[in-house]
């Protein structure tokens, strides 16, 4: 009865497919060949990161003085995409790890591209606290190394160390994860593949799985021992990237709400960037009867789910700056002040993208479409920038002292390198999208029979969905191997 | 259907009563007066003998050597150390009249209000906590419903049967609400002492005047009438609406109203949970604020509220009234109290570390307070609430046996009863606290409550929710590394 589930579920795998349509299907766009929409792409993306990176040169060659920063916003563009990278990024792990501590079937086909996304976004993430340094050549300098200092330490109490240790834990550990679960996939590449180099590649990818129930056990068992690593890891980089600010004595900074908020924000925006990757991707792979309507609906309400907690934190926010009496608490950037200041556009697009819009996803017609979803998809991202944006420009532009009240301008070397880092993100998936199995095979093969379409509907109309010669195999009366 | 034993009704109503009658001396030995107040104090200081002093009375002592400074000469005070030290105590009070009576009144004033709030702070931390579980398992069951989630459907009508309590503690709840509020009887609220809005008053305070638009009497009252009835709204209706589905037969159709009603349930309680924790918990340190106070609340009596479920289910489980519930329910419940543990430490770290890490001064009293008065309390709370769970509920076994999770969850329920104790008790009686019979009468009486309703209401309908779509996923729902030994293990291997 372990297969037994409930009829009212919607099925997960559309379609009269079997076990070898699956294989068929994840296994097209690797061994074919790229369409022109794909070069096209990946040039735009490549020109884009080209010219990030040459924006990065110029700042690290010329100094950071050629940012729109100034001596009172010492932090404005360069640390909101820093934030704004890692949160997209705990999707990724929230999908594979916390919904599968829940067991949530719908996540095994949109896990493997959302690890992905994670792991690509924590690259764009990780190069901004190099770069945003004076004396990047020194980052070293960071990491507790005997030297001829006198073995000089670094000192533990910054949450930028701590940052360190989060952003490169949570890379390696979500790496791993990812890797493991892709052993199995990359290995049914490699049995199927016909020329030699790919063989070569794919064998060496796979590290030599071949699919023993030992392994599998092994498998299931790290699986759920990293999920439940993962989980601690994803609330605590995320708490520790809040804590660059909540430690801080900054009226708008200092507020404990931070950690948990942030990561609500972080898997708000997470969700979002999933949304608009797999809207297309779903599309452009022929993988529509496994990224169903159904998966963009949870995943909506997912959204729906953390938008509102993310909005609850807002209204806290708003209401103690208030509550503190505090006057300084004025110029937060949740403040009365902030939606009246100079900044208002940026109050405001916080609250019209990352509260308002997102209510549309109340409405199933709304949240079952997907042209809505990747709009709205779309308002988030933006307005989850908006709120980094606004936690940190807005609030360091006034201060306790108004004689440092100054104002944020970016330059084009801001905007660059920003633009550079989508450029690269999409240079890293499209080239995922065309080399790895975009979703998680082994792992869809299992929900097959339980959440097939064409086997949901066998069972509720009480057609057996063995095939005989299992039945027959069982009862001793053939020395078949039930083979899959 | 179960039949609730007479045995536990009776055991339940002693309870209550054994409670009620521990109240009622609590509040009888209350000081009437301040005269009283300073006759406990008399008392208390030559009781003590060295253990347990004060917070007032160390700084009372730090005055008495001043006061007596002035007529000695310093290299004397050196000198004598202890000898003088100790007279300048006893002096104290005597030395009053002539340096610092008015002192010595507000002192005396201070202890009374902090002693007549003693049986009301005590009644109130267990009211809020038996009421906070309640409401907790409540909304756990409407996530239960909202996530489509099967393997806890058999578990539905426990869950109900649990927030039955919901009634009996908000109707307490808003005795007391009334009494602090509209009556003016007790003085747990500081902000709702007289003249506090006044500018013409002594006892005016610009602070809480600049609140005054949140922190005022007919809003405050209003807003927790308001909470109590949502809660209590959702409540009876899903109860009902429940029962109705096990025979509705309608093709879903109440099964998806009561799914939509839990949706907005939910969204209710999110925005009601925080204002409450401001209203009922955070108000009584009237200076202080955080952001994160509302989900720090909700954490603790979410980890609680699991507890509790599993607790019954336990029970309930061993006396066979629960046919649908194997070890891999058990399993995911412990698991739940495992993970929520986790989490609410997670939250109280946060707070308490930012609030250390920045140490601004206004926001920092808050722990120094409960740090310096509380300190074991405090402490072990963490050890309990965190250390404790995770040692004994990482382990995968551990946690379908049932005496494990009993042991894990009595820690749990007394770590989170501490937590909710040191919220409420150092704004109302300060120094004055202890752990003694008002405190432990407002337990039982409680839990007799609680007993007694959770019980009565289980035994009401039938245990098994028939009308869920989700049913028989859930009564066959196996965790895939259980193995089955607990009571009904037998059809399952």
């Amino acid at each position: 009865m372990s297969h037994y589930e409930a009829p009212i579920r919607e099925p997960l795998v559309l379609g009269d497919k079997s076990y070898h349509d699956i294989t068929e299907d994840i296994a097209k766009p690797i061994e074919g060949a790229a369409n022109k929409n794909w070069y096209i792409a990946f040039y735009i993306s490549l020109a884009a990161m080209l010219w990030g990176f040459g924006c990065i040169f110029y700042t690290v060659g010329t100094g950071i003085g050629v940012w729109g920063l100034n001596k009172n916003i010492g932090w404005a563009w360069d640390i909101t995409n820093f934030v704004w990278w890692v949160g997209i990024g705990h999707a990724g792990t929230l999908i594979s790890a916390v919904l599968l501590l829940f067991r949530q079937k719908w996540r095994m086909a949109i896990n493997r591209s959302a690890e992905a996304m994670t792991i690509f976004a924590v690259f764009q993430a990780g190069l901004f606290p190099i770069i945003h340094m004076g004396r990047p050549w020194n980052a070293y300098w960071v990491l507790p190394i005997p030297n001829q200092f006198g073995s000089l330490w670094v000192n533990f109490n910054s949450p930028l160390l701590w940052d360190v240790f989060a952003i490169s834990t949570y890379l390696s550990v979500s790496l791993v994860f990812w890797w493991t679960g892709l052993l199995p996939d990359f290995a049914m590449i490699r049995d199927r593949a016909v020329k030699p180099f790919q063989k070569k590649i794919y064998s060496l990818l796979s590290f030599g799985w071949s699919g023993r129930a030992k392994d599998w056990q092994r498998f299931e068992e790290v699986s759920l021992v990293l999920a439940g690593l993962a989980t601690p890891l994803v609330l605590s980089v995320h708490t520790i990237v809040s804590m660059d600010f909540a430690t801080s004595i900054n009226p708008g900074w200092h507020s404990t709400i931070f950690p948990p908020y942030f990561v609500a924000g972080a898997i708000f925006s997470g969700f979002a960037m999933v949304q608009t990757l797999l809207g297309i991707m779903r599309k452009v792979t022929n993988l529509e009867d496994y990224i169903t309507r159904m998966h963009i609906e949870y995943m909506n309400i997912v959204i729906i789910l953390t938008g509102g907690i993310v909005a609850v934190a807002y209204a806290t926010e708003f209401f103690i700056a208030w509550y503190t009496g505090s006057p300084y608490e004025n110029y937060t950037y949740l403040s009365v002040g902030a939606a009246t200041g100079p900044y208002a556009w940026a109050f405001w697009s916080l609250i019209t993208f990352n509260i308002i819009t997102p209510q549309l996803l109340w409405f199933k017609k709304i949240r079952r479409s997907f042209i809505w979803t990747f709009i709205i998809s779309i308002a988030i991202n933006i307005g989850m920038w908006f709120e980094r944006f606004d936690i940190i420009a807005i609030v360091l532009s006034k201060g306790h002292l108004p004689s440092t009240w100054w104002r944020f301008e970016p330059t084009f070397v801001d905007v660059g390198i920003f633009i550079g880092t989508i450029g690269f993100f999409f240079v890293l998936f499209l080239l995922y999208a065309r080399t790895f199995p975009v979703i998680a095979q082994a792992e869809v093969k299992t929900i097959l029979k339980s959440s097939g379409e064409f086997y949901k509907k066998r069972s509720e109309q009480g057609i057996p969905t063995k095939p005989a010669i299992n039945v027959a195999s069982a009862e001793g009366t053939s020395d078949k191997n039930n083979k899959e | 259907m179960y039949q609730f034993s007479g045995k536990l009704k009776t055991f339940s109503i002693a309870l209550i009563l054994l409670g009620a009658l521990g109240i009622a001396f609590s509040f009888y030995t209350a000081p009437k007066s301040i005269e009283d107040a300073k006759e406990i104090m008399a008392q208390q200081t030559s009781h003590d003998g060295g253990h347990a002093i004060s917070h007032e009375e160390v700084k009372e002592e730090k005055h008495a050597t001043e006061v007596k400074g002035d007529s000695l000469a310093h290299g004397e005070i050196e000198n004598h150390g202890e000898e003088v030290h100790h007279e300048a105590t006893k002096d104290a009070h005597a030395a009053s009249e002539v340096h610092g009576e008015n002192h010595d009144d507000e002192h005396a004033e201070h202890v009374y209000h902090q002693l007549k709030n003693k049986p009301w702070s005590a009644l109130y931390v267990s009211l809020f906590f038996f009421l906070g579980i309640s409401l907790l398992v409540l909304v756990f069951y409407a996530s239960q419903r909202v996530a489509q989630s099967a393997w806890s459907v058999v578990l539905f009508r426990v869950m109900e049967a649990i927030s039955a309590n919901l009634v009996p503690t908000s109707i307490i709840m808003l005795l007391v609400i009334l009494s602090a509020s509209v009556l003016h009887i007790n003085h747990m609220f500081p902000w709702m002492a007289e003249g506090v809005f006044d500018p013409s008053s002594p006892n005016y305070d610009p602070i809480i005047d600049g609140k005054s638009w949140w922190m005022n009497t007919p809003g405050w009252t209003i807003r927790s009438i308001v909470y109590l009835a949502v809660w209590n709204a959702y409540r009876w209706f899903i109860r009902r609406n429940s029962i109705k589905e096990d025979t509705a037969n309608d093709g879903l159709k109440t099964y998806k109203l009561n799914y939509n009603v839990s949706v907005g349930f939910i969204f209710l309680f999110m925005i009601t949970e925080s204002m409450m924790s401001w209203d009922w918990i955070m108000g009584l340190d009237p200076h202080w604020f955080s952001t994160l106070f509302g989900w720090y609340v909700l954490a603790s009596l979410l980890v609680s509220a699991l507890t509790v479920i599993a607790f019954v289910t336990i029970y309930l489980r061993s006396k066979g009234a629960l046919p649908g519930v194997n070890d891999s329910h058990i399993h995911d419940l412990a698991k739940f109290m495992f993970g929520f543990s986790i989490f609410w430490t997670y939250l109280w770290f946060s707070q308490f570390m930012l609030i250390w890490y920045a140490d601004i001064p206004e926001e920092t009293t808050y722990f120094v307070m409960r740090f310096n008065e509380y300190k074991l309390p405090f402490l072990a709370m963490v050890v309990m609430n965190f250390a404790f769970p995770i040692l004994l509920l990482l382990n995968s076994d551990f946690k379908s046996i049932p005496w494990f999770i009993v042991i894990g969850g009595i820690v749990i329920l007394g770590g989170h009863y501490i937590d909710v104790f040191i919220m409420v008790m150092p704004a109302t009686v300060g120094s004055q606290w202890s752990f003694g019979i008002a405190e432990i009468s407002a337990l039982l009486f409680f839990l007799g409550i609680f007993i007694y309703t959770v019980f009565s209401a289980f035994a009401k309908a039938n245990p098994i929710p028939k009308g869920n779509p989700f049913l028989k996923e859930s009564e066959h729902f196996h965790y895939y590394n259980i193995e089955h030994r607990g009571e009904g293990s037998a059809d399952h291997h």
